[in-house]
């Protein structure tokens, strides 16, 4: 069992999670993600690793209700337990001195794995700038932690309430016109919006690193359902990412088998909706 | 009274009855009908059939204890050779191996040494007879065993009994590899078999540490330098899905077999919604391939309530790779076969689905490296098979993590870890692997053979350290 020490509600369905989970922190690298369990009747839920504390023993897990398994660990409260908590998974980010700036592009939730990442580049020597979406400045996460390890943050909104009005596109572009030499880009958040930020970097030449997220069971290259193309060729995302290059990755693949349960995810969520009321 | 020339029959569920259910089909031979069926092994001066086991049991001993009935006698003659007996009665192939060499089945059929070995060893399990612990002494040397599998598991099993302490990493949440999340319930229940016959194992003093995924929790060096183990074997298996390279097979409704049987057995989901994975099967289901797994997937899409399954296999009957009990089963439940056909492309519709199959007719040309007639696209043979489920089971690649994360462990080109055949010594000293990641895919059996050779080369490996 791998408890919970702390809870906090990041914004309105966003919720960071602190798990004790030592032999996993010990290891835990960059880029890399778990895999959770809540029950015995639980899905294998992969989650990117948001941070590790080594000597507290932790991994700290940013998520976003989405179905009925996210929801049901966000009842969850610090003192309670997962039954299992696997990792750490995938390979963990190249981090290197870079001939030019790094630049971490976090969308939403997103945000959250971008910090260890910033980190770790900034401990490599880099000069590395933060950029951070969300829709509006109310669910903005993690901006005061992310300032400690950056040397500039960027913020956008969709709807103008904070930073740049408009997607995250427009502050890669803002860096690229105020002549800042980028060395590589690392990605991360919705499909749709490391899509755009790989297609807004391609002309430009910029390398720009993005973090998959598909549907897997085991995440240990056994079951093939994480399958993603890649330059023409299958990869499985667990073991051969999740950090790809995107300009290579077919993301219209990827989004579309993202759909694979929605419909089956609705009946479950509904299911639990139904224990919830009989309490 | 004349010996009869055929076995007793199995007694198993209606096919159209367990068509519809999970639970097992074969239902297994009562006390009578076990004695009966021992009666018929003639106890040759020179037993073949122990030749034909790849662990060496001792057939003819254990069965003329079932003949005095003394089935607790016999199994623990199995249990001298074999730490999980309930699960090889089911799933061994003895057609190939102990039955392919007794003397009846020159002239009739074998005597039914699996089905007699399953009984002797659910009458144990039934019984609740407890496994003696061996305790390992306070200074044994320390043995990890990566991969909770067939290999690991009777590897352990084996060391343990020897007295040294062993611990198990296994990746996933449950113990047994292919045992647990491979094979179906309904050839290999879990709860009542499988789980039970690891617990068995634990009891002999192997400690099972489930969710750690070696050589990212920690590497094979990490474990000798820093935690203090002597040896280890590596067990991890052949599970990384291969897929044709055919347009389509990205499609929603693609599954590899791997992910498919793993939702249903090891996820629990055809338990939707009260156990939390979803699996989605269509009306329509193909399964290209004509293996055991093959097999299995295609039996299990019939139980989730496919109203068609048809197996497509690109060679013809005469070489289907799976067992002839596993095709007869699936034929009798109503599985569809298209022999001779390969697919050439998953068809999709506007959304990203599957909604058919486009195939080839083959013919068979002259025999391969296989020894079996490769098979040929008959030009101009295309043809649409409607779909809304198709499941990949064409075969697993070596499972790529440890081979990777282990400096110094030799692989061949194909990431097999290589091992010595007779003692499983690999080029890293102190490190023994087998079972499928060295020779690939292969059988439950073969791999337990090879866990308990490495067993003993890893006594005596540690018997040589002790002495220096």
């Amino acid at each position: 069992m791998f408890k919970i020490l702390a809870k906090e509600e990041l914004s309105p369905n966003v919720y960071a999670m602190t798990i004790e989970a030592p032999r996993v922190a010990r290891k835990a690298q960059p880029g890399q993600f778990i895999i959770l369990r809540i029950d015995e009747q639980g899905e294998r839920i992969p989650l990117t690793i948001a941070d590790f504390d080594r000597e507290q023993g932790t991994i700290l897990l940013v998520f976003q209700t989405i179905g009925a398994s996210t929801m049901q660990l966000a009842e969850l409260n610090a003192g309670d337990s997962l039954l299992d908590f696997v990792g750490p998974l995938g390979t963990p980010s190249v981090i290197k001195k870079f001939d030019g700036t790094v630049v971490v592009v976090g969308g939403g939730i997103g945000v959250a794995p971008t910090y260890p990442i910033a980190r770790a580049m900034k401990e490599a020597g880099n000069k590395v700038i933060a950029i951070m979406g969300a829709k509006t400045k109310d669910i903005l996460i993690m901006e005061e932690q992310m300032k400690q390890v950056t040397d500039e943050i960027l913020v956008t909104t969709d709807d103008g309430s904070r930073g740049i009005k408009g997607f995250v596109t427009y502050a890669v572009q803002a860096l690229v016109d105020r002549g800042e030499h980028i060395g590589q880009i690392t990605a991360i958040g919705p499909c749709i919006m490391m899509k755009s930020v790989a297609d807004a970097t391609r002309p430009l030449g910029i390398p720009t690193v993005v973090s998959l997220n598909p549907i897997m069971v085991d995440g240990t290259g056994m079951c093939g359902g994480c399958r993603v193309t890649v330059g023409g060729e299958t990869k499985f995302a667990c073991v051969d990412g999740p950090e790809f290059d995107g300009h290579q990755v077919d993301f219209a693949g990827l989004m579309s088998r993202q759909r694979m349960y929605r419909d089956l995810e609705a009946e479950e969520k509904d299911h639990v909706c139904r224990i919830g009321l009989g309490r | 009274m004349a010996l009869s020339l055929k076995k007793h029959a199995m007694p198993v569920q209606a096919p159209d009855v367990r068509a519809h259910n999970f639970d097992e089909v074969a239902l297994g031979y009562d006390a009578e009908t076990a004695v009966a069926e021992a009666e018929r092994c003639l106890h040759c001066k020179k037993p073949l059939c122990r030749e034909g086991c790849p662990v060496s049991i001792d057939i003819p001993a254990f069965i003329a204890l079932i003949k005095e009935r003394d089935f607790q006698g016999a199994l623990a003659k199995i249990q001298e050779a074999n730490a999980l007996p309930a699960i090889c009665g089911r799933v061994c192939p003895q057609e190939n191996q102990c039955e392919k060499h007794c003397i009846l089945a020159k002239k009739g059929e074998a005597v039914a040494i699996g089905r007699l070995e399953r009984f002797v060893a659910d009458c144990g399990l039934a019984a609740g007879e407890e496994v003696q612990p061996v305790k390992a002494a306070a200074d044994a040397q320390k043995v990890a065993v990566i991969g909770a599998g067939p290999s690991g598991l009777s590897c352990a099993g084996d060391l343990a009994k020897k007295g040294y302490n062993v611990t198990i990493f296994e990746a996933l949440h449950k113990a047994g590899g292919v045992l647990s999340y491979g094979i179906p319930e309904f050839r290999l229940p879990k709860e009542k078999v499988v789980q039970k016959e690891i617990a068995n194992i634990e009891k002999l003093g192997v400690n099972i540490e489930l969710d750690s995924v070696a050589g990212r929790l920690f590497t094979v060096d990490e474990l000798m330098q820093d935690e203090g183990f002597d040896a280890v074997f590596i067990g991890t298996g052949a599970g990384l899905p291969r897929f044709q390279n055919i347009p389509g097979e990205s499609l929603n409704g693609v599954y590899s077999a791997n992910e498919f049987l793993t939702r249903c057995n090891l996820m629990q989901a055809y338990d939707f919604p009260h156990h939390v994975t979803p699996i989605k099967v269509g009306q329509h289901v193909a399964v290209v391939g004509g293996g055991n797994v093959a097999m299995d997937a295609a039996r299990t899409a019939l139980r989730l309530g496919a109203a068609e399954v048809t197996i497509v296999y690109r060679r013809s009957e005469a070489e289907l790779p799976a067992r002839l009990e596993e095709i007869g089963h699936a034929k009798e439940e109503g599985i569809q076969f298209q022999f001779l056909t390969n697919p050439v492309e998953v068809l999709g519709d506007e959304n990203g689905w599957v909604k058919g199959l486009r195939c080839i007719r083959m013919e068979l040309g002259e025999p391969d490296a296989s020894g079996r007639r490769r098979p040929i696209p008959v030009e101009g043979s295309e043809f649409e098979l409607p779909m809304e489920t198709v499941i990949i089971a064409i075969g697993t690649g070596a499972n790529p993590i440890v081979a990777q994360t282990t400096e110094g462990l030799a692989t061949n080109k194909r990431g097999y870890i290589e091992a010595d055949e007779t003692t499983g010594a690999t080029s890293k000293a102190g490190v023994f692997a087998g079972g499928d990641i060295v020779t690939g895919a292969a059988t439950v059996i073969l791999a337990m053979g090879a866990g308990r050779k490495a067993a003993a080369s890893i006594d005596a490996y540690l018997q040589s350290k002790r002495a220096d």
